[in-house]
């Protein structure tokens, strides 16, 4: 039995959904948001480091590796807004999130 | 050989249910501990595959920095994160639904598609036998020649969002005593001592 392309794909479909429906099912929670978030990025780097691996290309890799220091960007921008946010106005609920709606 | 089936079996495996702990999770530290679980399965997933490099940056700068970053901010904010589930079960049958219809996508995608005859011949940069190079040091041949400026701007990223991160949340709060060296450097005998004459008798 060979573990092929299609296996390590098949497990980042499931990372990725896994993350969609995250966001969906934690509507109220920016935290688990931000972490479901993170898992969809990592998906998204082992499907790269799989065709790279299986396709003998170097590239993905190093794609892979520009993917992961965008979301540590990202994660470290997202908290710092969080705990910016948390200090304002005492609460992270994502409905209250609203001033700036019209 | 059964055993890179068996390990490739465990470590997805392991992956997949770290990664729905986290969204089911009741407490969110606990999401972050399964978070940190699913990044050093991936991470192995990763040295499966080859990708040794990779693998180690996950760990260390994943797991090692961002995660731990998470979990600081979740024991620092002190939220009721029960209120925050209220509508954990109202809002299931809506994201199983697109869900399930993402995941029946993605699988419709991955059995019905093949790699092109011509991707061998314009591979960009082939992977060179790990006997001759190791992986990392392949990499940094093809990463600080070739792709030296997505280097450059993968720093800068960094750059902005540290600078980012500190205005956020950078606050001076306005009774703390700082020291300010440029007032001390800049002092003189003429305002640093102040001669009072006591008149006798009378006092100050």
């Amino acid at each position: 039995m060979t573990i092929g392309l299609g296996h390590y794909l098949t497990v980042a479909a499931i990372l990725f959904t896994i993350g969609i429906f995250g966001i969906f099912l934690n509507r109220k929670n920016v935290i688990i948001i931000l972490m479901s978030i993170e898992l969809i990025l990592l998906a998204v780097n082992v499907n790269l480091v799989a065709f790279s691996a299986f396709l003998g290309d170097l590239v993905g890799q190093i794609y892979a590796l520009l993917v992961l220091t965008v979301a540590a960007a990202e994660a470290a921008i997202g908290l710092a807004i969080l705990v910016a946010y948390y200090r304002n106005r005492g609460s992270i609920a994502v409905e209250d999130i609203n001033l700036m709606k019209g | 050989m059964i055993f890179p089936a068996l390990f490739f079996y465990l470590f997805a495996g392991m992956c997949i249910a770290a990664a729905v702990m986290v969204i089911a999770a009741r407490n969110p530290v606990h999401s972050v501990l399964f978070l940190i679980l699913a990044f050093v399965n991936a991470a192995a997933l990763f040295v499966l595959l080859g990708a040794e490099f990779l693998a180690m940056i996950l760990i260390i700068v994943y797991v090692g920095a961002v995660l731990v970053l998470f979990l600081f901010v979740v024991m620092m904010l002190d939220v009721d994160f029960a209120q925050l589930r209220q509508g954990f079960i109202q809002y299931l049958p809506i994201g199983a639904f697109l869900g399930a219809i993402l995941l029946i996508e993605l699988v419709l995608v991955l059995v019905s598609w093949t790699i092109g005859p011509d991707v061998q011949r314009t591979i960009a940069t082939p992977i060179p036998p790990i006997a001759s190079t190791v992986n990392a040091e392949a990499l940094g041949h093809v990463l600080y020649t070739r792709y030296v400026y997505f280097f450059q701007a993968a720093g800068v990223v960094l750059l902005v969002a540290m600078i980012g991160a500190i205005v956020l949340t950078l606050r001076h709060k306005p009774h703390v005593k700082r020291q300010n060296i440029a007032e001390q450097v800049a002092r003189t005998k003429a305002t640093a001592i102040d001669l009072v004459k006591v008149r006798p008798g009378q006092g100050l």
